[in-house]
């Protein structure tokens, strides 16, 4: 399956960048001028323009964090924080500018497949363009939009839960979407319903210098359950550019959110993202998160298990090729009883590329019988690659299980030795070998996803060649 | 002279930086079934993985030709795609790598591609002659698969993919009377006259089903003596020192 997605991409490019076609864009830098140029150009309500400029506040007295990757290449001041490329929202795709389909289609989203899709929210830089909702789920009640449009449409709903998961002062990062953040999903699954089709969405970033800072709320009210995807491929760009984005998840009583990301940015992206769930009784939230491409990426799904009975699933997969640090891994905060959690984290460094994992594993003295399994591994391609793990663990009950697992392994001289005696090519077989270790993970994708992201590594393995 | 498929003169290879092969000479005309047999480390695998180029086996001497070509420059995916098999002694796991996929990964690298369903068939009729249950399609190749199943699993591989020659490197070993049985019927269904064998066994029942042209003694990385099926017999009653005394005392 391997070589035919790679025969399939052999010439396939993702490092297009389209004819610009924005119309309105923010001055370069950050200041109150900008936010409030963003807010006012989003007609928001005053309560959106204060937390857009005490969120400027945090981010301007908060330190730069030393802990994780190296990140002294960002210049906050030579960044475009909005840009707007069409005029109005698109209802129907026959509204869709042309060359705004032709990403689409370069992207390789089937038609049949954005026909059968429940909505298809597509980011083109800051402003969804294309919006469209399936008339079933309209009659449930979900309400699926971009998060802009959630704001202006259902406004209550959606200012009490806004920034309740992810406060703006929670991180330097955080609070620097909090000021400037556009577009994103707007999710709202009522009691019971079950949502059967997985929600997508498609991110690009199309402006040389652009900052993207979308920002994401996906509430499931008490039984329901949804699963939302966000997919993304970027061009290549000569300078560096910064992805912040915000994901707040809250699942109710006995509902289940599973979010489902595969990134690649282009080489040259800085992407730190705070994405965090908070999982009330009986509710499970799934993490599956894919990380390729990128300059520099940290993330770390969390989940807050804050009822009873609550179970958090995050399973990870990161590939860093030359000169990329992918720093991810996860956070599992036990505050109930009888809460689990289950994380699963596979890496591959290649050339240069370094990988991290870095967990958290929090149990409040409360939450008795609490069951707990990490699991990493790291594949290591080349001599020169590299792999850490961190795993920090603060138990604070003793009434626990708690099971960690890490190893390190290399591509061996035998496995490759094995499929080359079968005629199967050197790079073939690391690349077959590459596609195995992720296969827990590729597993739990849909099948167009799972056929992207082997397309994606492919490149990878291609690309990357020192 | 007959068609030789494969012509091996003084071949020397090194491993480690030690000298395991000192002039091995051996010719395989095409379709025949040769034995190769020799006491403990006298370095029957080390020439099976020289000949299918492992990196480790450095060739510090001699020529090989195989179906007329000059072998020793081409890597071991070249090997493979010019009709060279060898059944590992000891077969590699590869977790994550499905039977199925890789089945299909070695037809298509070979041009041996065939269309799903005729691959599911054959590879489903396969399966069945060599008694391997159906759940191994999706099970990782050679991972937690027992001895006697990766041998197995090997000689499926062979089926699926027809070379011109196969080498098996003690494949009888660790089999039951009944897998043994099942194996060697695999490989006399499948030899002819567009496969041959050089089996590397060190016991002479696998060669009672397989009826060898040659059988060949390697003894401190030489072939220090041939014969008939009949020198395997004498192999088994006698032992080696009565071959490789007489075959030392000839050599001197
Ligand atoms: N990778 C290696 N490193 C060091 N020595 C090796 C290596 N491979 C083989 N040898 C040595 O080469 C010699 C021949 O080994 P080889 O495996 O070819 O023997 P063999 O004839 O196949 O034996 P057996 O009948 O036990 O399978 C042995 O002394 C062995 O220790
Ligand atoms: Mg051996």
């Amino acid at each position: 399956m391997a070589i035919q997605a790679k025969e399939l991409t052999k010439d396939y490019q993702f490092g297009f960048s389209d004819i610009d076609v924005s119309v309105f864009r923010t001055a370069k830098g950050l200041s109150p001028e900008v936010v409030a140029s963003i807010s006012q150009h989003k007609d928001e309500p005053e309560w959106m323009l204060k937390f857009r400029l005490k969120a400027l506040d945090h981010f301007r007295k908060r330190p730069m964090p030393t802990w994780g990757a190296d990140l002294s290449g960002l210049d906050f001041e030579n960044i475009y924080y909005y840009v707007k490329p069409v005029e109005e929202m698109s209802r129907s795709w026959d509204d869709v500018p042309d060359s705004i389909k032709q990403t689409f289609d370069r992207l390789g989203i089937p038609q049949a497949e954005r026909q059968f899709l429940a909505g298809v929210s597509a980011q083109y830089d800051s402003e969804v363009v294309y919006h469209s909702i399936r008339e079933d789920l309209e009659k449930q009640g979900v309400l699926f939009s971009d998060c802009d449009t959630g704001l202006r449409e259902h406004e209550e709903l959606f200012r009490k839960y806004f920034g309740t998961v992810i406060p703006p002062n929670d991180n330097k990062f955080a609070a620097l979407n909090s000021a400037v953040w556009s577009g994103g999903s707007f999710v709202y699954v009522p009691k019971g319903v079950k949502v059967d089709i997985p929600l997508q969405a498609y991110f690009r970033i199309n402006s040389d210098n652009m900052g993207q800072f979308e920002r994401t709320l996906i509430i499931a009210d008490e039984g329901s359950s949804v699963h939302y995807i966000e997919g993304c491929t970027a061009p290549n760009y000569s300078s560096d550019s910064l992805h912040s984005a915000v994901v707040e998840l809250i699942a109710h009583k006995g509902a289940k959110i599973r979010y489902t990301t595969i990134q690649n940015w282009s080489d040259n992206v800085y992407n730190l993202v705070t994405k965090r769930a908070i999982a009330n009784e009986n509710a499970t939230v799934e993490w599956i998160d894919g990380n390729l491409g990128s300059k520099v990426t940290m993330k770390y799904p969390s989940v807050y298990l804050m009822g009873e009975g609550a179970h958090a699933e995050v399973m990870s997969a990161a590939f860093a090729g030359n000169g990329q640090h992918q720093d991810a891994g996860s956070k599992a905060i036990h505050v109930a009883p009888n809460t689990t959690s289950n994380i699963v984290s596979r890496s591959i460094s290649k050339g240069t590329g370094r990988t991290s994992y870095r967990g958290h594993i929090k149990v409040l003295p409360k939450a008795h019988n609490v069951k707990v399994s990490v699991r990493c591994d790291a594949l290591l391609l080349d001599e020169e690659s590299r792999s850490d793990t961190y795993p920090y663990m603060d138990i604070d009950n003793p009434d626990v299980t708690i099971g960690h697992e890490a190893s390190v392994s290399k591509v061996g001289e035998d496995q490759i030795f094995y499929l080359t005696s079968r005629g199967i090519t050197e790079q073939d077989a690391t690349a077959l070998i590459v596609n195995g270790f992720f296969e827990p993970f590729v597993k739990e994708l849909p099948m167009e996803y799972a056929v992207e992201l082997n397309r994606l590594l492919a490149l990878s393995m291609e690309g990357a060649i020192g | 002279m007959s068609q030789e498929v494969l012509s091996i003169s003084g071949l020397r290879a090194t491993v480690e930086g030690k000298e395991i092969l000192k002039g091995v000479d051996l010719q395989v005309a095409q379709g025949e079934i040769h034995a190769l047999m020799g006491p403990n480390g006298s370095g029957k695998s080390t020439l099976a993985y020289t000949l299918m180029g492992h990196p480790k086996y450095v060739v510090t001497g001699g020529s090989v030709t195989f179906g007329g070509e000059d072998l020793l420059p081409l890597t071991a995916d070249a090997r493979a795609r010019l009709g060279l098999f060898l059944c590992f002694q000891y077969p590699t796991a590869i977790p994550g790598v499905s039977t199925v996929n890789f089945l299909r990964a070695a037809l298509r690298a070979q041009g041996k591609e065939m269309p799903a369903r005729e691959f599911l068939n054959r590879l489903s009729t396969e399966m069945k002659e060599l008694k391997i249950d159906e759940s191994f399609r999706s099970r990782y190749i050679n991972d937690g698969f027992s001895g006697g199943e990766k041998k197995r699993m090997e000689i499926l591989q062979l089926a699926m993919l027809r070379p011109k020659l196969a080498i098996l490197d003690e494949t009888d070993s660790g089999l039951d009377v009944d897998a043994l049985r099942t194996v060697a019927d695999g490989v006399m269904r499948l030899c002819g006259p567009d496969m041959g064998v050089l089996v590397i066994t060190h016991y002479p029942r696998i060669l009672e089903h397989l009826h060898p042209d040659r059988v060949h003694v390697l003894h401190d990385g030489r072939v220090v003596t041939s014969g008939g099926a009949d020198l395997a017999r004498q192999i088994e009653r006698e032992g080696y020192e009565p071959i490789l005394g007489t075959a030392v005392a000839a050599t001197a």
